[in-house]
C-alpha cells in the first residue's frame, strides 16, 4: 500500500465535483417534479415505504422525529395575513436531492457516502459508523437515522409482515444513516439488462417507485445524458443547468414562462432534482 | 509586593508536605471519591441502556442529530487547554508562579481529554465500528475520508492526548524519584521505581531532562492551538447557519483557555483544602491566576462580539435569522445565561477584593464553566432548530435524561481520574518548587540596591 497508490486511488474514490470536472459519460440520473401536478396524496411516500423496506415507526416515535420517510410531502400555507389560505396548502415532495457537490459526502469520516459514476449519492450501510455528520451538514435534512433496531422491534413488521419486505433491498439495523437512493436496486437491474443486450438503458425502461405510483404523473425520472429522455427535455425547456448555481428563471425579467428551479441552489450543492413551480391563479 | 511563596521553606519540608498528600488527605477526599464513583455509575448505566436500545433513547431526532454529547465533548476538549497554557506557554515565558500549580493543571489536561474522547464514542450510532475512522491497512482498501473534519479530530485528539500524557510523565520523573526514595515497600515502591526510570539526579540527567522537557513544551503549544481549531472546523467547515463562521477557530481556542483557567481555579481551591497545600498554592498565585482568567474572559467576549457583528453585517440572511432565533427563540434563556456567565460575571474578577476571596472564587469559577458549557450547547442545538430548511424548524427537541445522565456522569469520571491521580502521584511539582524557593532566597540574599530590580 504505497503512498502513490493511496493518492491515485484517492482521486478515483472521491468524486464530488459538478460534472464539468468529471463529466458523466453514460448515465446521470435526475428527476423533475411538477408541483403543479402534485396533489399531495402521499402515494409516493407510501410506495417508497413499500419498495425500500422503510420501517413504520408508529405514532409516538414519529412525533419524536424518528420517522423514515425518504420521500416526504411537505405542506406550505400561504396565509398572507388571512386566517386561512385561499388556495389551500402547497405541497412539496422532498427527497434526497442527489447533489452533484453533496455536502454530506465531504464530511463523512469513514467515506460511507459517496458519489457514483451515475451521479447518485450513495450510502454504504456497512461502512456507516453513525456519526450523523452527514445529516448535520445536509441543508435539506433528507437523511434519516436508524434510532432503534427496527428489524428486531416487534410492531414494525409484525409477522407475517416481514414476508412483504423487498428482497432486493437491505433491511437496516440500528445506528446507520439512510436516505433516498433513487431506487438504486431498480437502476442496477435495468443497467445490467441493458448491458447484456449491449446498449444503454432506454428512457422509461426504469422507474422509481415514487414515479411509478404518482397518479398525476408529477414525477419524471431518467437519464440526463440521454438526449431522448423526457427528464432531460424538461430540464432543457426550463433552462435549468446542472452545473449552475443560478438558473435562467432567477435571472431573466421576462422569464415568467420558466418554472424550473432547484432548492437552495445558492449553497452550490448542484442538486439533481428540478422542481417546476406551482402556477397559482394570482400568478396568471 | 506579596510573595508567591515563602523563601524560608526547607527543601526537606517541601518533600514532606507533598509526600504527605499521597498518604493522608482530609476525610473529604474519600467523600469526593465516592460521589465521583456514584456519578460514573449513572453514566455507565445510561450508556449500557443506550448501547442496547439504540440512539433514540437520547431523544435526538432526524433534524437534531447532534446534541449534548457533542456540546459536552467540546467542553471537555476546551478544559484540556489550560494545562498546556500553564505548563508550556508560561514555562517558555519563565513565569515562575506557575510552578506549584502546573502539575495538576497538566493532569487536568490529560483527564479531560480522556473524558472528551469518551463522548465521541458515546455519540456514535455504531460504537462497535469506531475503528473505521482510523486509517489501518486492510484488504478492502477502505480508508477513512481524509476530507472529513471528524477524521482530523481523531488525529488531533490522539496526538494531543499522547503528547500531553508524555509531557505530564516526563515532567514528573524527578519527583517520582523522590517518591521512590522515600517509600520503603509496597506496590507504590515498585511503581515509582519503574516509572522514575533510574533517575539519580546527575548533571547529565538534568541536562537531558531540561532539553526533553523544553522540546515537548515547544511541540505542545502549536498542537494545543491546532486541536481546538480542528474541533472548531467540525462546525466552521459545514454549511449550517450559525456554524459556518470564519472566526470559529480562535473563538474556540479562547473559549477553551477560558473554561480551562476557570477549572484550574476550582481545582486549586479543592486541592489546597483537601491536601493542605496552603504553603504552596498561595493566595498571590491565585491572584495571578484570576487575572489571567479575567484577561482571557475579555478576549472571549471580544471574539463573541466579533462573531455576532460579522453575522449581523454579513450577507447571509439565514445566519442572521439563526442569530435572532438564538437570542429570542426557545433557547433565549440559555443564550442570555451564557452571555451573563461568560461576559458579565467575570467582570467581578477585576476587583482586587474578590481576587483572593476563595469561597466567592470557588462559586464564580464553577459558574464561569457553566457559562462555557452553555456556550457549546448554544453552538450546537439552535443551529439544528433553525437551519436552512424550514421543514426542520418545528421539530422542537429536548435532550432526554439519558443524555443528561451521561453529561452528569462525565464530571464524576473526570473527578475520579483526577482524584486518584492526586493520591498516587505528587500533584505539586517538588523539584520546581525547590527551584522557586532557591531563586527567591538567592534574590533575598543579594538584594539589589535599586528597589524593584528583581
Amino acid at each position: 500500500m504505497s503512498i502513490t497508490n493511496l493518492l491515485e486511488n484517492w482521486s478515483d474514490f472521491r468524486h464530488q465535483h459538478p460534472s464539468e470536472d468529471r463529466p458523466h459519460l453514460e448515465y446521470k440520473w435526475a428527476m423533475s417534479i411538477d408541483l403543479d401536478s402534485c396533489t399531495g396524496c402521499n402515494a409516493c411516500s407510501v410506495a417508497c415505504y413499500a419498495e425500500n423496506n422503510l420501517p413504520v415507526v408508529g405514532k409516538e416515535k414519529f412525533a419524536h422525529g424518528h420517522s423514515h420517510h425518504w420521500m416526504r410531502i411537505e405542506r406550505y400555507w400561504d396565509n398572507d395575513g388571512r386566517e386561512f389560505a385561499d388556495q389551500g396548502a402547497q405541497f412539496l415532495p422532498m427527497l434526497c436531492q442527489h447533489c452533484e457537490s453533496a455536502p454530506c459526502e465531504t464530511v463523512c469520516p469513514v467515506g460511507a457516502t459517496n458519489h457514483t459514476a451515475d451521479g447518485l449519492n450513495s450510502q454504504v450501510y456497512n461502512r456507516c459508523v453513525g456519526s450523523r455528520y452527514c445529516n448535520a451538514n445536509c441543508p435539506y435534512k433528507v437523511r434519516y437515522f436508524n434510532w432503534y433496531d427496527y428489524p428486531t422491534t416487534d410492531n414494525v413488521w409484525p409477522a407475517p409482515m416481514e414476508q412483504q419486505l423487498n428482497p432486493d433491498v437491505t433491511v437496516r439495523g440500528k445506528g446507520v444513516m439512510e436516505k433516498c437512493t433513487f431506487c438504486v436496486q431498480r437502476l442496477t437491474v435495468a443497467k445490467s439488462d441493458a448491458r447484456t443486450e449491449g446498449r444503454l438503458v432506454l428512457d422509461g425502461e426504469v422507474q422509481t417507485a415514487c414515479q411509478q405510483v404518482c397518479p398525476t404523473g408529477a414525477i419524471t425520472f431518467g437519464n440526463l445524458v440521454d438526449p431522448l429522455a423526457k427528464v432531460g427535455k424538461q430540464w432543457m425547456q426550463q433552462q435549468v443547468d446542472l452545473n449552475k448555481d443560478k438558473q435562467a428563471k432567477d435571472a431573466a425579467e421576462d422569464a415568467v414562462k420558466l418554472r424550473g428551479y432547484r432548492i437552495l441552489e445558492e449553497l452550490r450543492t448542484y442538486p439533481s432534482v428540478m422542481y417546476l413551480e406551482q402556477l397559482r391563479e394570482s400568478a396568471i | 509586593m506579596e510573595k508567591d511563596i515563602r523563601e524560608d521553606i526547607a527543601w526537606a519540608q517541601i518533600n514532606k508536605d507533598v509526600l504527605k498528600s499521597l498518604e493522608s488527605p482530609r476525610r473529604i477526599y474519600w467523600v469526593i471519591l465516592l460521589i465521583a464513583i456514584a456519578m460514573v455509575g449513572v453514566a455507565v448505566g445510561c450508556e449500557i441502556y443506550q448501547y442496547q436500545t439504540g440512539m433514540g433513547v437520547a431523544n435526538k431526532n432526524n433534524s437534531h442529530v447532534w446534541s449534548l454529547y457533542i456540546a459536552t465533548f467540546i467542553f471537555w476538549i476546551g478544559m484540556s487547554h489550560s494545562g498546556t497554557l500553564l505548563s508550556a506557554i508560561l514555562h517558555l515565558m519563565h513565569a515562575d508562579w506557575r510552578k506549584p500549580i502546573y502539575r495538576f493543571a497538566e493532569a487536568m489536561t490529560t483527564f479531560s481529554l480522556m473524558t472528551a474522547g469518551l463522548f465521541v464514542m458515546v455519540h456514535l450510532g455504531r460504537l462497535w465500528q469506531v475503528y473505521y475512522v482510523m486509517p489501518y491497512p486492510n484488504e478492502r482498501w477502505a480508508w477513512p475520508n481524509f476530507q472529513s473534519p471528524l477524521v482530523w479530530d481523531m488525529f488531533a485528539i490522539a496526538t494531543y492526548l499522547s503528547s500531553s500524557v508524555l509531557f505530564l510523565y516526563v515532567g514528573m520523573i524527578p519527583d517520582l524519584a523522590i517518591c521512590r526514595d522515600n517509600i520503603h515497600a509496597g506496590w507504590r515502591k515498585k511503581l515509582y521505581t519503574i516509572m522514575s526510570l533510574g533517575w539519580e539526579g546527575t548533571d547529565r540527567q538534568w541536562r537531558n531532562f531540561r532539553m526533553t522537557y523544553l522540546t515537548i513544551a515547544c511541540f505542545l503549544i502549536p498542537l494545543a492551538v491546532s486541536v481546538h481549531s480542528i474541533v472548531a472546523s467540525d462546525f466552521a467547515m459545514s454549511n449550517m447557519p450559525g456554524w459556518h463562521v470564519t472566526s470559529f477557530p480562535p473563538y474556540f481556542v479562547a473559549g477553551a483557555l477560558y473554561s480551562g483557567c476557570a477549572a484550574i481555579i476550582t481545582l486549586f481551591i479543592i486541592l489546597r483544602y483537601v491536601f493542605r497545600f496552603e504553603e504552596y498554592m498561595t493566595l498571590p498565585i491565585m491572584r495571578k491566576l484570576v487575572r489571567l482568567t479575567f484577561a482571557i474572559a475579555m478576549v472571549w467576549t471580544y471574539l463573541n462580539l466579533i462573531e455576532f457583528a460579522s453575522v449581523w453585517y454579513g450577507h447571509d440572511q439565514t445566519a442572521k435569522d439563526q442569530l435572532i432565533f438564538k437570542a429570542t427563540g426557545p433557547y433565549a434563556p440559555y443564550f442570555w445565561a451564557m452571555i451573563f456567565f461568560g461576559s458579565i460575571l467575570p467582570l467581578m474578577l477585576a476587583f482586587k477584593r474578590f481576587q483572593t476571596h476563595l469561597p466567592i472564587l470557588f462559586v464564580v469559577s464553577i459558574l464561569l464553566n457553566v457559562g462555557m458549557w452553555l456556550e457549546r450547547w448554544m453552538i450546537i442545538s439552535p443551529s439544528f432548530a433553525h437551519g436552512h430548511y424550514p421543514w426542520a424548524w418545528d421539530h422542537d427537541q429536548w435532550p432526554s435524561l439519558i443524555q443528561w445522565g451521561m453529561v452528569f456522569g462525565s464530571f464524576g469520571w473526570f473527578t475520579l481520574l483526577f482524584m486518584v491521580f492526586c493520591k498516587v502521584f505528587p500533584s505539586v511539582s517538588m523539584y520546581e518548587v525547590k527551584e522557586m524557593v532557591y531563586h527567591r532566597s538567592l534574590a533575598q540574599k543579594h538584594k539589589p540596591a535599586v528597589k524593584g530590580d528583581y
